[in-house]
């Protein structure tokens, strides 16, 4: 049971990771579509230059940094230019899985120990809760940390209110005198940074090793997931783990013999994902009362 | 037919008609081009990684007999054929083709190269100038089935298969086979991920298979995914394709490891010599083209069972499909007394009993 839930804090990881990031960018209004490729990329620099250097603390950091000049590319693209942000997101993602598969032609089949598990004395010999709480490796930790980072800064901080307002109003924020454009660049990063990170979660320690395309799909969900949370932290994490549950124990059922297709079985997660959507979207209001209003929309400074 | 269409083929077959005309005469003393298209990266470590290495050999072996070129993460469908078609149109007189969905994509572009020889990995259709070539990776199941009763302690070996295919059913059953010659009680608990290669899949798949009690793992995947996660968990288990040891220097036990290279350099004679007909080879333990990477981590009986096993089935005195085989149902498949031809075997759509796991129906 505890193996269970361990597996599924494994499976559930990324998706936290890479939608608390894109939470921030959509906060601020920008819908960034490219957070498949900027994973990609993060999971083979991360993969990379933990193989180079031997570190894996380095290779985390060289993966967010990926995932930083990979939105940054969007950002100049879709905020300095001013492209259609949907369609460079979507090129962004096609851009970033060849970069990946590119880059990591040389990597493929070598293999990594995975990142140790910090152990804490005393509360890692816990029963149940122990292995559960006190004994993961850092990059769990630190997705829990991160959220609450987060939450705390959009909901609590002067910061955060600010990037909000730029996310509902962007015309009425640049009217009080706030750098919209600035802004949306942090957070923009801030979402690559994050992208980068999962994918270093999917290739150092989900299964440490770098194959094409390995994200697969993971991206997506993650951007579903920011919609079905309705755009708020709490939900993400619901949302997060209710996911990368359904994604383990698609195969965890298939183990026990239960008498249904395997390929309908390996579907589950994507049609959980759609049949969440379409529920959320029934409530009109939830989702008019948390989503950005000016998501998407390009803004250009009239006076 | 629409003039579109109609023009396509025209310039295909005009092409076709030219450049076997102008190429073959400045070609004529020059070594024999072979051709090798492949599915994944060179660098898969699995199975193009088989078929390269045996490529570099036969080069090697060959000299300059012959010239060798690769293209590599060729997806299966439409753009098979045209690169197919490029290499033949290149002047390559024979060409490798090694991934099962190659299979349409090789016989359609046989047809517009009479002279061309191919040689297709794995499937099932041939023509004149098209032969196919397999090897009975079967047999090393049933020797990691031997390995796998007297190894677990649970009885419960965790599969993770690829697709429901009858390549990937004929193994988890001559793996079940070969463990209840040692441990009747044995079982197998198989996992279809649809995918060949999947790493965050396989790996989901092993630790759940190991939290359901497999404390064993055996694969019909490529990646070294829930070998890793055996290590890390503790347990041991079986590569696939090549030797894996080095991604699980504690946890391997042994791998089927392919080995092409024998029946690369006897079909290329063949060709260089004029003898080549079309044919089907399904090679084994015997041949040579089926080795077992070492026998590691185990205890000396253990080992010492396995290679007498892995010296029965080459000499012929263990036959894997042999009678009584019941199905999962508990039906008798095989009678006693009878044993499986290779047709029965190359088409099997049915679990034998102790595997417990689905197929589409």
């Amino acid at each position: 049971m505890i193996n269970i839930l361990l597996s599924i804090m494994t499976a559930s990881t990324p998706l936290l990771l890479a939608a608390t990031g894109e939470l921030v960018a959509e906060k601020s209004g920008v819908l960034n579509l490219g957070l498949e490729g900027m994973m990609l990329v993060g999971a083979v620099i991360g993969f990379a230059a933990t193989v180079h250097t031997g570190s894996a603390s380095l290779g985390v950091l060289a993966a967010v940094l990926a995932g930083i000049a990979m939105s940054l590319v969007f950002a100049f693209l879709s905020l300095t230019l001013m492209a259609n942000q949907v369609a460079t997101g979507l090129a962004l993602t096609i851009f970033g899985t060849g970069l990946s598969a590119l880059m990591g032609a040389g990597y493929v089949g070598t293999a990594l120990q995975p990142l140790p598990k910090l152990t804490l004395p005393g509360l890692s010999d816990l029963p149940v809760l122990g292995p559960l709480l006190f004994h993961q490796d850092a990059l769990i930790y630190g997705s829990f940390i991160l959220l609450i980072a987060v939450a705390w800064f959009l909901y609590r901080s002067h910061a955060g209110l600010v990037l909000r307002a730029i996310g509902d109003s962007h015309d009425a924020a640049h009217a009080i005198g706030y750098p919209v454009i600035a802004i949306r660049y942090a957070a923009t990063a801030f979402g690559g940074g994050m992208a980068g990170l999962a994918g270093a979660y999917m290739s150092l320690v989900y299964s440490p090793s770098w194959s094409e395309n390995m994200t697969a799909g993971r991206g997506w969900i993650a951007l579903a997931l920011v919609v079905f949370a309705t755009w708020r932290p709490g939900w993400l994490l619901l949302g997060a783990y209710l996911f990368g549950g359904i994604m383990y124990m698609s195969l965890y059922i298939q183990g026990l013999g239960v008498n249904l297709p395997s390929q309908f079985i390996s579907s589950l997660p994507y049609l959980a994902t759609i049949v969440v959507l379409v529920m959320i979207s029934r409530d009109r209001l939830r989702i008019r009362l948390n989503a950005p209003a000016c998501l998407g929309r390009p803004f250009f400074a009239a006076g | 037919m629409e003039r579109r269409t109609f023009n396509k083929l025209l310039g295909a077959s005009l092409t076709t008609l030219a450049a076997p005309a102008i190429i073959r005469p400045a070609f004529a003393a020059d070594p024999l081009k072979v051709g090798f298209i492949y599915v994944g990266p060179v660098e898969d470590f699995g199975w193009t990684h088989q078929h390269d290495l045996a490529r570099k050999d036969l080069e090697a072996e060959l000299g300059d007999k012959i010239k060798t070129t690769y293209v590599e993460s060729v997806k299966e469908g439409a753009d098979a054929e045209r690169v197919i078609a490029e290499l033949a149109n290149k002047g390559h007189g024979l060409i490798y083709t090694t991934s099962f969905g190659f299979m349409n994509p090789t016989l359609k572009v046989a047809k517009r190269f009479p002279k061309v020889k191919f040689e297709h990995a794995t499937g099932y259709k041939r023509a004149e100038n098209v032969a196919t070539y397999n090897i009975r990776f079967y047999e090393g199941r049933y020797i990691q089935g031997v390995i796998a009763g007297k190894m677990s302690k649970s009885g419960i070996v965790g599969y993770i298969g690829s697709v429901p295919i009858p390549e990937v059913i004929m193994g988890m059953n001559a793996f079940i086979l070969g463990m209840h010659s040692v441990n009747p009680k044995g079982r197998i608990k198989a996992v279809f991920i649809n995918s060949w290669y999947d790493p965050g899949k396989e790996a989901d798949a092993a630790k759940a298979l190991i939290d359901q009690g497999a404390d064993l793992m055996a694969q019909h995947t490529d990646s070294t995914a829930p070998l890793q996660v055996a290590e890390q968990r503790g347990i041991q288990g079986f590569g696939q394709a090549t030797d894996m040891i080095k991604a699980a220097p504690k946890a391997q036990l042994t791998s089927s490891t392919d080995h092409w290279l024998p029946y690369y350099i006897e079909r290329t004679k063949a060709v260089i010599d004029g003898t080549w007909k079309s044919q089907d080879t399904w090679g084994g333990l015997a041949s040579g083209m089926l080795k077992m990477a070492d026998y590691t981590n185990m205890p000396d009986d253990v080992a010492a069972l396995a290679k007498q096993t892995e010296a029965d089935i080459a000499s012929g005195k263990i036959v894997i499909f042999k009678g009584p085989i019941k199905d999962q149902s508990g039906a008798v498949k095989v009678a006693d007394g009878s044993t499986l031809d290779d047709a029965s075997i190359a088409g099997m759509n049915w679990l034998a009993e102790g595997v417990d796991g689905n197929l589409p129906k």
